[in-house]
């Protein structure tokens, strides 16, 4: 088992609620395939720093979670497969990025 | 009434400043690829990554800056080409 995070834009076109369900189908299937999700943040409608598909503004949602190697490019798939999703990043998460990420959590949790 | 000025000491007018690695100074391990106001100042303007030679970054982490604002590019939180960052 290895932590990975991904951050995901999703297109603007979509509603709050239909964005949100977006993540929850994404969840789903990434618990079907083996994954166990420790946390997902909500960063709401930002602007990107430059246009992707004649696109200004999106989505942006992150997923961390425990897998295997394997599962990582099953969902991956998925993802690329999707047309809602504008961009994604899979990052394996070592030691101190691990670590770095319970910190921020845990100032997340101190502020909300 | 002479122009010239005269010192007893010469002036120094390039004063070198030690530079230090700032990631090991205040103890940072990990770069976050999700904060673009820590990034932005690790760039210059046009959104370029500055060179070790300036910041004074040590090897290791200049290693890990690049690989932080490559991944920041990719989500569109730093853009690839930009004016007037700052």
């Amino acid at each position: 088992m290895n932590s990975y995070e991904t951050v995901f834009i999703l297109t603007p076109v979509l509603s709050d609620d239909q964005a949100k369900e977006a993540v929850q189908k994404f969840e789903g299937e990434m618990k079907a395939l083996g994954a166990k999700i420790k946390h997902t943040e909500n960063w709401g409608l930002r602007k990107l720093a430059y246009p992707i598909q004649k696109k200004s503004t999106g989505f942006y949602f992150l997923v961390e979670f425990e897998a295997d190697g394997n599962v990582v490019a099953g969902y991956e798939l998925m993802m690329k497969r999707d047309e809602r999703v504008l961009r994604f990043l899979t990052v394996k998460m070592d030691v101190d990025h691990v670590t770095y990420a319970e910190k921020r959590r845990a100032k997340a949790g101190a502020t909300a | 009434m002479s122009n010239d000025i005269r010192y007893l000491t010469p002036i120094n007018i390039d004063i070198k400043k030690d530079k230090y690695c700032r990631f090991k100074k205040s103890g940072i391990k990990f770069i976050d690829y999700k904060d673009p106001n820590f990034l932005l100042k690790l760039v210059n303007e046009q959104g370029k990554i500055l060179p070790r030679r300036i910041t004074g970054t040590s090897a290791k982490y200049q290693k890990r800056v690049n690989k932080a604002i490559k991944r920041a590019r990719h989500l569109a939180i730093l853009p690839y080409v930009g004016d007037m960052l700052k």
